[in-house]
């Protein structure tokens, strides 16, 4: 399995042609407190780049986009009874969606976690 | 005040203004407790031209200990304003009164009332607080209006009075349950104080001006610090058990918990009093007599109904409406939703918006629409959650 990171503070973990999706802890410390995620529906098609969900913290809604293109093949259910996993569990529990990559070439952009690390820290 | 401040990329789209959009190219200032936020880890954002700390613990967390205990607001970037004059052949009180639809002549020494500052049509340019002292007038007014403020009230007092900005002074706000406990330990005799009254007081040789007051629905102080003295005077207070330093972001979720309304979001200029629902900052006797800007158009509002009304809205499921969210009442459009986001008190999304009058009846079913989904809402009373204000013989 291998993480990739994005200039937006997503992550994207990758296994067997399935990434798994969601937002770095910068990002969730950056938000604050978050009361809400809206998720693709199953099957939705995603492009990179593109809105793929929503995260609602007490005082603003942030778009997440999609590191890459796929089809969602899986949605994290435990957001909606408990978004704070979100700030609590951001790079494992916290996860958004799964998606079924369509060009796995688009993951060679992407930063490594050393890449990200120093990316943050210029921030 | 919507303040989003998000990680560049997580954008904050559907936030409504973000404060760096609204001030392109602005200089942004520093207050005098810069320093003491950043030492205290919060997290500091542009807001009304100023770097102020948005969040220390993160906004649930400081908007429940305020709720349960107290909690110590920045709010130095607030217009502090004196008004004097010779009381006899200027009085201010009679001056204000022309600006102000308040009763400011029957005001006593020492006590406060909320007021608004209008237009010739009734708009409301800001909203106040007015408190007359010994010696003069002591005003309370937003700080992203107060040059604008500053500016109507040379235009609009008679010359004779003197219109001081006290650009050199802190203010800060204790709010809470526990804020009396705090603070009369380290400055006996605030106790004696009641809901919108004021007094001088000293700490620690510093002399302050304190007023039992608020924008949070809790009991609690506002008090006028010399900018030198700040950081002294927040150090004390914030070292009292009750007390933690919260954030701007904890500020609005309190307020419209409250249902108190922001100048800029809820309050602006096409909005008069009686649309606002601020009867109370419009007496009897002011609207018998009239003699404040736009009253013609502000008591025909009141006395026959404005054509739309601010409404609070509690909305069905977890999805928060945000400022600019259009309002629905079956398939018409009949508003806008002026402010919005989660209660942490209630744990359910909660807005504050302008209706026709028409939908603007408690309890009717409403649809606010987000990101073109229709949320279902009802109107609600406001305050959403109880006011605790300790006021005169209670």
């Amino acid at each position: 399995m291998t993480t990739f990171y994005t200039d937006e503070h997503e992550w994207i973990s990758v296994k067997d042609g399935t990434a798994t999706v969601g937002i770095t802890d910068y990002a969730q410390a950056q938000l604050g407190d978050i009361v809400f995620v809206e998720l693709p529906a199953l099957g939705a098609d995603v492009a990179k780049g593109g809105e793929a969900a929503v995260v609602e913290s007490v005082k603003a809604a942030s778009d997440v986009f999609a590191p890459v293109t796929g089809t969602v093949s899986e949605i994290n259910p435990a957001l909606e009874e408990d978004p704070a996993l979100v700030n609590s569990a951001p790079e494992t529990g916290g996860w958004f969606f799964k998606l079924a990559l369509a060009d796995p070439s688009e993951l060679e952009g992407l930063m490594d976690a050393a890449e990200y690390k120093a990316f943050c820290e210029g921030l | 005040m919507t303040v989003g401040r998000i990680a560049p990329g997580v954008i904050d789209r559907h936030g409504g203004k973000s404060v760096s959009d609204e001030e392109p190219e602005e200089i942004i200032q520093t207050l005098p407790l810069d320093h003491w936020h950043r030492a205290r880890d919060a997290r500091m954002v542009p807001f009304a031209g100023y770097h102020m700390p948005i969040q220390y613990d993160g906004i649930i967390a400081e908007h429940l200990w305020t709720r349960e205990s107290a909690g110590l607001f920045d709010v130095s970037h607030m217009g502090q304003l004196l008004i004097s004059g010779d009381a006899e052949s200027v009085p201010v009180d009679v001056a204000l009164e022309k600006l102000l639809p308040g009763d400011i002549v029957n005001l006593g020494v020492d006590r406060m009332r909320y007021s608004l500052l209008l237009d010739d049509q009734g708009g409301i340019l800001d909203d106040l607080m007015v408190t007359r002292r010994a010696g003069d007038f002591y005003l309370v007014v937003n700080g992203a209006t107060k040059a604008d403020d500053i500016a109507h009230l040379h235009e609009y007092l008679p010359e004779e009075l003197t219109l001081n900005h006290l650009g050199e002074h802190a203010l800060l706000a204790l709010q809470g349950p526990k804020a009396v406990d705090a603070l009369a330990r380290i400055c006996p005799g605030v106790e004696a104080l009641v809901f919108m009254t004021a007094g001088a007081f000293e700490m620690a040789d510093v002399p302050l001006w304190i007023s039992r007051s608020g924008y949070t629905g809790e009991d609690g102080f506002e008090i006028s610090i010399p900018a030198d003295d700040a950081a002294t005077i927040a150090s004390l207070i914030a070292a009292q058990p009750e007390v933690k330093p919260i954030g701007l972001g904890a500020r609005d979720s309190l307020r419209l918990e409250a249902g108190l309304p922001l100048y800029g979001h809820d309050l602006d200029a096409m909005i008069d009093p009686a649309m606002a629902g601020l009867g109370f900052a419009v007496p009897k006797r002011r609207r018998a007599e009239g003699g404040f800007p736009g009253a013609t158009i502000v008591c025909r509002h009141f006395a026959e109904g404005p054509p739309r009304k601010r409404i609070g809205l509690i909305l069905k499921g977890r999805l928060p409406a945000r400022e600019g969210a259009p309002i629905f009442d079956g398939d018409v459009e009949v508003g806008i939703v002026t402010s919005g986001g989660f209660s942490p008190s209630l744990q359910v999304p909660i807005a504050m918006g302008y209706v026709a009058a028409g939908s603007a009846v408690l309890d009717r079913p409403l649809q606010i629409e987000v990101r073109g989904k229709r949320l279902d809402a009802v109107v609600a009373p406001m305050p959403f959650v109880p006011h605790h204000y300790v006021r005169q013989g209670s």
